[in-house]
């Protein structure tokens, strides 16, 4: 028996999602043909906003990939629009002559962005803002700087106009109507978002009407009614959408405002069914994916022969611009009968209305704290009265009964059916089920199981707490993300704290919405980390986001005591400096003196009372700290060379020493340790170093991305030079390029294997301008981290570290005297 | 600075001020032969627990203070300040000690 044969035109949210339940629900039922005029696979049309800020890459919004549809033998034509329906035939053509005939047909080609036809709109540089290509012209223009305009203050233009602002364009946003957003919005709302964006260095002008858009071959400008003239090198028109219907009106089908469908999402053809934004389902179209989804899943059902019914439910919005939070659902104008509650806090910039009709909630808006969004949501889907509690209503769920706020009470007070994924129309049930029968422990496995949070990502934070009270500890956070605390995964906070120039780590965690107020053990080093590498000179260590050995600037061992290791450069010590150190040894009682596998000596057992006393005592005698504990510089092994051995090439131990003197003090985002060798014998070991050098006749050959750690891996070649200059400018380059770019606690291999050896090698090798700008900024950043911090703080640096805070008579003493330690 | 202790309050010993330990950070106090971490959160709260992990004595006064919480610098179990019990799927606890403040002056009672 030949299966039925299902066509889809268009490959968009929509019909992604109705294959999903479709599969779900039979995955043999249909032979599947898509046709798309986008050449791609199925991505989140949502998360444009991300890749256009550069937050995300493409990568990240596929929904489905080559392998999914290769997985589900479906014939995807990327780049074929259908030109023609014949439904006699029960075929559909496209443009470029490829012709597929159906049993069942869906109709999903979405909207068409409405451009406003002003003298002007068609020349090269105005845009629409709708698909990747649109995303990739005003990155294209972003690139070249200037200024941008965007027409419409809605959510698309408010999107469109932060992620240009992000790519470092001047922006200007023109809105027709008096305040921004105000579909979504009331006045007051509208008027504290206008203040945010307007600190964030955006221009906004409301009742500003278009007159024309100016320019010989491309745009140049922008003038009003009033004849303002604004300079602009791209204009993206963001004023709204149209039901995309030319091919099923051409086809006969009925045709309003939107495709005419039926609950069960059947056309007036009923071998014919349409999903998403092009349908107009009981008189209504829609520009949001959680309708659209709930149309993906009857059409699923309606396709396998199941009854379902498409019914309205009102959407929340929220616009998705990092830092910004607001939330906005049902009705907020002026109605008879309606009351308003309305809660202001000038100094947190929130504002909260709920609008009530006979004590039953029928609209909210939210800014600022939009924590209870959900809660009114459900209040307004469920029509609870609420004339119990209405005095504390707007006080938000935690407040009724006085608790304290605790996110997770938050979570646990919501019933069963309380939606958490507006876009997807999950709810707290669903989820739990879902983590409990199918043993979920990652957001990673949520989402995929349960598509809660998969789609805009705005309730990821409630999805979490609701794992929290679900798993307790046994939650894992995502593989990729920091910790627990964020769902930005290094890359993207590495990325933001430039973008948006976050300068504290209470900035990178307000800016990026942490969801614990102080952060982890693992993420505030991480973010010190990032924070003293792209701000050197301005950013102040905050050491008390430092694990201890690099707070004390020794290595902690299992007693408490701890270990002390000089630096010996390249190895090499002197009869003075071991002296100094057997004096050391002796004068402070150290139990252990060892050779290290780093060709240096350390010092076990030093009671922390010694520590300054100790490196007191090794400064005087020449020696400085040798950073044994540091994500840095630990060593730079060498062999003897061509000093003394019959085979020796250059003077690797006096390369050594440079180079060992060039990088000390350098934070890294995992320790870095170097060797040198004096021919390919290798005896320094070179080849499985973070960075090695190998000496031969002609020159120096330089290798790296080595471990011989937990993991075992040779290193890679990066390319061979001439002079030690440049060994020392290519190792400079290499270093800046892996603190600009790693992530904390990624040794170079992890990076190397993760950003490729082949870019790396053209960046800081054979790119001679940007291999000496790196330098360069190594270079910079050295001159604030090369202080011997034993020396620091032999001269009263964080003293506070070394000394008790106060000494206490014996506990069996009867005595209260307090004996308090000298002032630091 | 000493301060000079009521007679009727014998319980209670003075250790320092507010000031002398950074916000997120610990000091130790030394009696006889224990010691004490006395920690102050970010959000100013002042808590005292003996300076020894439940997993195996790891001095909690070194940790990176978080959330009303201590990671040891050991092996990193998460120890509550308020009352020294390990958090999540580690179990045991420290001794906490009762603090008083009395406008930036720390009190401990060891009692
Ligand atoms: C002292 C020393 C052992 C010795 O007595 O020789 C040592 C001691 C420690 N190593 Fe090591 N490593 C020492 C050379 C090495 C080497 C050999 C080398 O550097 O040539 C390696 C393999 C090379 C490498 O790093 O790839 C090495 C691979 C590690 C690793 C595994 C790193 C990895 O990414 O796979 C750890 C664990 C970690 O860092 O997470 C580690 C961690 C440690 C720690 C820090 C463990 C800890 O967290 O307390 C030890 C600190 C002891 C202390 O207080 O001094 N140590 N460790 C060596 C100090 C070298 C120095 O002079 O600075
Ligand atoms: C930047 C941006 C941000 C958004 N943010 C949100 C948000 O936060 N929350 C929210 O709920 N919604 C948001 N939306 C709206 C949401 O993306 C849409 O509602 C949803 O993508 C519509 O899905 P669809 O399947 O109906 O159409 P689309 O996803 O638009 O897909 C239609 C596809 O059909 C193709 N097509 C059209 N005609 C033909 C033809 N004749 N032959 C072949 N192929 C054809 C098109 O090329 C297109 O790929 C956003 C939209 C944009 C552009
Ligand atoms: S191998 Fe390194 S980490 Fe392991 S016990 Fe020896 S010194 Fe410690
Ligand atoms: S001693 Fe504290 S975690 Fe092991």
């Amino acid at each position: 028996m030949s299966r039925q044969k299902l066509v889809i035109v268009g490959n968009g949210m929509a019909p992604g999602r109705m294959l999903d339940h479709l599969f779900d629900i039979d995955a043999g039922a249909y032979d599947v043909t898509i046709f798309n005029a986008e050449p791609r696979v199925n991505y989140d049309r949502i998360m444009l906003s991300p890749v256009l800020s550069g937050e995300k890459s493409f990568e990240d919004i596929v929904i489905h990939d080559d392998a999914w549809y290769a997985g589900h033998a479906i014939t995807l034509h990327r780049g074929h629009k259908v030109a023609r329906i014949d439904r006699d035939a029960k075929t559909v053509t496209s443009a470029g002559g490829i012709t597929a005939a159906y049993d069942k047909l869906v109709i999903a080609t979405g909207s068409d962005p409405f451009i406003i036809p002003v003298p002007g709109h068609q020349l090269p540089g105005v845009l629409a803002y709708r698909d990747l290509d649109d995303v990739e012209r005003m990155k294209a223009a972003a690139a070249k700087g200037g200024r941008a305009v965007v027409i419409g203050g809605g959510l698309l233009g408010l999107e469109a106009a932060a992620g240009l602002k992000a790519q470092g364009m001047e922006v200007t946003v023109l809105h027709l109507m008096p305040t921004l957003l105000e579909r979504q919005l009331d006045p007051a709302a509208g008027y504290l978002l206008q203040k945010e964006l307007e600190g964030r260095g955006i221009d906004i002008r409301c009742k500003a009407n278009t007159k024309q858009i100016l320019g010989t071959d491309a745009v140049e400008g922008v003038e009003l009614d009033d004849g303002t003239l604004i300079e602009a090198s791209v204009v993206v028109m963001a004023v709204g959408i149209r039901p995309n219907v030319a091919l099923a009106k051409e086809a006969g089908l009925s045709v309003e405002r939107g495709i005419v469908t039926d609950a069960a999402m059947r056309t007036s053809d009923p071998d014919i069914l349409s999903v998403g934004e092009c349908v107009q389902v009981d008189g209504r179209v829609y520009g949001l994916v959680a309708p659209l989804y709930q149309m993906a899943r009857v059409a699923a059902q309606t396709l396998t022969g199941t009854e379902a019914g498409f019914s309205h439910t009102e959407t929340p919005t929220k616009l998705k611009v990092t830092g910004i939070n607001l939330y906005s659902v049902g009705t907020f104008d002026d109605g008879p009968g309606y009351e308003d509650v309305v809660l202001r806090d000038a100094a947190r910039g929130s504002y909260k209305r709920v609008i009530l009709k006979d004590n039953h909630v029928i609209g909210a808006v939210l800014y600022g704290d939009v924590a209870d969004g959900g809660w009114y949501n459900e209040m307004l889907k469920s029509g609870e009265d609420v004339s119990g509690f209405r005095d504390t209503l707007i006080f938000g769920q935690n407040h009724q009964g006085g608790g304290a706020i605790d996110p997770l009470a938050a979570v646990a007070n919501l019933p069963d059916d309380a939606e958490i994924c507006g876009c997807n129309g999950i709810c707290k049930g669903q989820i739990v089920t879902a983590i409990n029968d199918k043993g979920l422990t990652s957001l990673a496995e949520v989402r995929a199981h349960t598509k809660a949070s998969a789609s805009c990502g705005t309730c990821t934070n409630l999805v979490e707490n609701l794992m929290a009270l679900t798993l307790g500890d046994a939650v894992q956070s995502a593989p990729e993300g920091l910790c627990g605390c964020t769902h930005h995964t290094h890359g993207d906070v590495r990325r933001l704290i430039r973008a948006m120039e976050l300068k504290s780590i209470p900035a990178v965690m307000q800016a990026l919405e942490w969801t614990t107020p102080e952060g982890c053990a693992k993420c505030r080093p991480a973010l010190n980390y990032y924070l003293v590498a792209d701000w050197p000179g301005e950013y102040e260590d905050h050491q008390q986001s430092r694990f201890i050995n690099e707070r004390v600037h020794a290595n902690i061992q299992k007693d408490g005591t701890y270990s002390v290791v000089p630096r010996m450069l390249g190895g090499l010590t002197t009869p003075d400096q071991l002296r100094a150190i057997a004096d050391i040894a002796d004068r402070y009682d150290i139990p252990t003196v060892k050779v290290t596998g780093g060709q240096r000596i350390d010092l076990l057992g030093v009671r922390k009372e010694d520590l300054i006393p100790v490196w007191k005592d090794l400064g005087d005698a020449g020696m400085i700290s040798g950073a044994a504990y540091a994500k840095g510089l630990r060593t730079v092994k060498t062999c003897v060379g061509k000093d003394w051995c019959r085979f020796g090439t250059q003077d690797s131990m006096g390369l050594g020493i440079k180079l060992e003197k060039y990088l000390w003090g350098a934070w890294s985002p995992a320790k870095l340790k170097l060797a040198v060798t004096g021919c390919p014998r290798n005896c320094a070991e070179a080849t499985c170093k973070d960075i090695g050098v190998i000496c031969v006749d002609s020159g120096f050959q330089i290798v790296y991305g080595g471990a011989a750690g937990l993991h075992i891996q040779g290193t890679t070649e990066l390319g061979t030079v001439k002079t030690e200059e440049e060994v020392i400018e290519v190792i400079g380059a290499l270093t800046q390029y892996y603190r600009e770019s790693g992530f904390y606690l990624e040794r170079i291999y992890k990076w190397a294997d993760r950003v490729g050896y082949d870019h790396i090698r053209s960046v800081v090798l054979d790119d001679l301008d940007e291999r000496r700008a790196l330098a360069e900024r190594f270079a910079f950043s050295q001159t604030f981290a090369q202080i011997d911090p034993w020396a620091e703080r032999v001269a009263g640096a964080e003293a506070h570290e070394f000394a008790p805070l106060a000494v206490i008579d014996a506990p069996e003493g009867a005595s209260t005297k307090t004996v308090m330690e000298p002032a630091e | 600075m000493n301060v000079q202790l009521a007679k009727t309050d014998l319980d209670w010993r003075h250790i320092g001020t507010i000031d002398d330990i950074k916000p997120q950070g610990a000091r130790k106090v030394r009696w006889g032969d224990m010691t004490i971490a006395v920690f102050r959160t970010g959000a100013d709260a002042i808590f005292a627990l003996e300076d020894r992990c439940p997993h195996k004595n790891g001095p909690l006064s070194e940790g990176i203070v978080h959330d009303g919480c201590v990671t040891c610098p050991l092996h990193n179990w998460v120890i509550r300040l308020e009352d020294g019990t390990a958090q999540g799927a580690d179990e045991g606890s420290t001794r906490s000690y009762p603090v008083r403040i009395d406008g930036r002056d720390i009190y401990i009672s060891l009692g």
